[in-house]
């Protein structure tokens, strides 16, 4: 279970690292060794986001790199070749990003079924409110798989709770308003959000959106569970490659 | 989140959590103002004094002789203020965002008609306003363009994705997202998320009402059938939601574009080429492939170049209240010239698309039949694309000694 393998590693470290990155963007291959390189590094989970043409919650890196990668070809069928390869290869929790009508198209049991497969952990769906996930709920409750929710800023405590109630492995919360990859302001409104966040559930929470360095990475220490490095990796290996990854994970913590 | 706005399966609110709590509160206050007496009484008010409501209804006698059939009728939104049926639900939700004390509008446009209004409004009520456009669409528009710009609202022409209404629809989430507090974001079709769908055809039903009362003082009975194009929706729902209940049957209208088999059309309805989705915060027929990632459409008109369809139009197709059939870019601008031929009005490019249907059934009914064309716009926009079209030597000899001119 996600949330056990989360608290035991919480007694090690301070706070854990979690990555995303767009499967296919650069490539596949590419990206086989982005993730090498990030487990090396010792992340603790990752995302891999399945590409979607309107990825109505990504601001402009992550859409550019969704984008692309389906120019290039990618299919679901090759991303979920490629987590197969991936669980095999790697001993951390993986989970799915993607948005509703991926899941939807597929057949949400048969995602379901083909993420249980696979080994995957979990997913996170941020078009997806748990009203409208019901037949999704089911099947990654039927076949072990946790449901990732998200809080966000303007989220009330009563409905914290609410989304709480449906929530496994952690709570994703979402540091501001606007898409990924803008900036975030790290100070003391966050602390209060947080504060939130953590009064209306025990599992564990990670906090991203504008997460991109060791300063960031310090205040949250204490306050967050998880940090979320989305964006800010995928513009690294645009500029300076994937031979930059590792230490910039390793310089995070 | 109160009521999901479900069509029998389709609509919903697929919502990123951060926007949930905006759409209560705009679900909320929408409610709350069509429960107003006096709000339904301040809408008619303003669309009688600042636009041209309640528009008429013309007999056309010339097309009525000429196909010797059913006497044609055509409801004339081209004579809104703004040139079209968009401002019905532009000053509607402008009266929601002054209720809700926001003062900032955005909003996605695809013929720019939306745009124009969304822009006019916010000049009339003293909003802020950015438009989002396609690419591609801004080509295409340019006069529209232009007026936005006039009218003092930022134009953002959209680079992602195919550069027309979808990815304006998709800016315009990124941007709201971001800007939620202070920002109403004019939704210009009855698509979307929960409310949306309903709240655009509340305010487009006055087309309906009107129309219904209107031919039944001229006639004494209803007509027999009823044509509307059909891009995300709102004029075809405007105008059918006068006539649900009455024996009288309903057709939609969708972009054929190059013809149902060459895979160029946006026909989500009326072709076999779309199925069930949810994107953009809804679900609903969508043309995307077996993956679920959302294909490329064409239509001659922007305003009907969209991947998705009104929810309520989905429904509607289903239970086999209304119909749906496609007209091609060529039969469209046949139908364009016909009209302006025959009896001096100028459909735009969108609305043409009723006509070429109603054109093809008129012969065959009887002349006791009346058939009701919803004219959902004026074609003054699309003279670029018009008159190359017509491939009009005179106006191209006018273009470019405008170009030189510019260049000297
Ligand atoms: C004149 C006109 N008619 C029709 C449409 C299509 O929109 P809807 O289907 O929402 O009426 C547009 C959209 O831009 C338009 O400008």
């Amino acid at each position: 279970m996600l949330e056990s393998y989360l608290k035991s590693r919480l007694i090690e470290k301070k706070i854990l690292l979690m990555t995303h990155i767009v499967l296919g963007y650069p490539s596949f291959e590419e990206c086989f060794k982005i993730i090498e390189t990030m487990v090396n590094a010792g992340v603790d989970l990752m995302e891999l986001q399945i590409p979607f043409s309107e990825p109505i919650a990504d601001g402009p890196v992550i859409l550019h790199a969704n984008q692309k990668s389906l120019a290039e070809g990618s299919t679901v069928e090759k991303c979920l070749d490629f987590a197969q390869n991936v669980t095999r290869s790697f001993d951390i929790p993986f989970l799915f990003m993607s948005y509703y009508n991926i899941l939807f198209k597929y057949g949400i049991d048969r995602f379901a079924v083909a993420m249980a497969e696979r080994n995957m952990k979990g997913a996170i769906v941020p078009d997806l409110p748990p009203e409208e996930g019901q037949d999704y709920l089911n099947a990654m409750k039927q076949y072990n798989l946790d449901p990732i929710f998200i809080f966000s800023p303007t989220t009330p405590d009563e409905r914290m709770n609410y989304l709480a109630s449906f929530g496994r492995g952690f709570i994703y919360c979402v540091a501001r308003k606007g898409v990924t990859g803008l900036d975030t302001d790290f100070s003391g409104q966050l602390n209060k959000y947080l504060e939130r966040c953590r009064m209306a559930t025990h599992l564990p929470l990670a906090l991203g959106f504008g997460v991109k360095d060791k300063n960031d990475i310090d205040f949250l220490k204490g306050k967050t569970d998880i940090a979320v490095i989305g964006t800010q990796t995928i513009r690294l290996v645009e500029k300076k490659g994937v031979g930059a990854v590792g230490e910039f994970i390793g310089s995070l913590r | 989140m109160i009521d999901r706005g479900y069509y029998e399966g389709f609509g919903g609110a697929y919502l990123p959590e951060i926007l949930v709590a905006t759409f209560d509160d705009l679900e909320d206050k929408f409610i709350k103002a069509k429960n107003d007496p006096s709000f339904w009484q301040e809408y008619t008010d303003i669309m009688s004094t600042y636009s041209c409501r309640p528009t008429p209804v013309t007999f056309a006698e010339n097309l009525t002789n000429h196909f010797n059939g059913a006497r044609i009728y055509i409801k004339r939104e081209d004579l809104n203020h703004t040139g079209a049926h968009k401002v019905n639900n532009v000053m509607g939700q402008g009266l929601l965002v002054k209720r809700m004390g926001k003062t900032r509008v955005i909003a996605e446009t695809g013929a720019g008609q939306h745009g124009v209004a969304t822009a006019t409004m916010a000049a009339k009520f003293g909003f802020k306003c950015t438009i989002y456009m396609g690419e591609v669409d801004v080509q295409r528009q340019r006069p529209n363009v232009f007026w936005m710009d006039r009218l003092g609202a930022e134009v953002i022409p959209v680079r992602e994705g195919t550069r027309i209404l979808k990815d304006a629809i998709n800016e315009a989430f990124r941007d709201w997202v971001g800007n939620m507090d202070m920002t109403h974001y004019v939704l210009g079709t009855a698509c979307g998320p929960h409310p949306f769908p309903e709240m655009v055809s509340y305010f487009q039903s006055i087309i309906g009402k009107e129309a219904r009362k209107q031919i039944l003082d001229k006639e004494g009975r209803l007509p027999s059938r009823i044509y509307a194009c059909v891009g995300g929706g709102s004029n075809a729902l405007g105008i059918f939601k006068g006539f649900l209940n009455d024996p009288v049957e309903l057709v939609g209208v969708e972009a054929g574009g190059r013809g149902l088999d060459s895979g160029r059309h946006a026909a989500r309805l009326s072709s076999k080429d779309a199925s069930i989705g949810v994107a953009q915060g809804y679900k609903t027929y969508f043309l995307q492939d077996s993956d679920g990632q959302m294909k490329e459409t064409h239509s001659v008109a922007a305003g009907l170049d969209y991947v998705g369809v009104s929810p309520i139009l989905a429904y509607l197709k289903e239970s086999g209240r209304v119909r749906f059939e496609s007209a091609t870019d060529r039969e469209v601008v046949d139908a364009m010239s016909l009209t302006i031929k025959k009896e001096g009005l100028i459909p735009a490019l969108e609305s043409a698309h009723a006509f070429v249907q109603a054109f093809k059934e008129a012969p065959k009914l009887s002349k006791e039949d009346i058939i009701l064309i919803n004219q959902s716009g004026r074609g003054d926009k699309d003279i670029f694309t018009v008159a190359d079209a017509f491939d009009d030597p005179r106006w191209k000899e006018f273009i470019k000694k405008k170009a030189e001119e510019y260049n000297a």
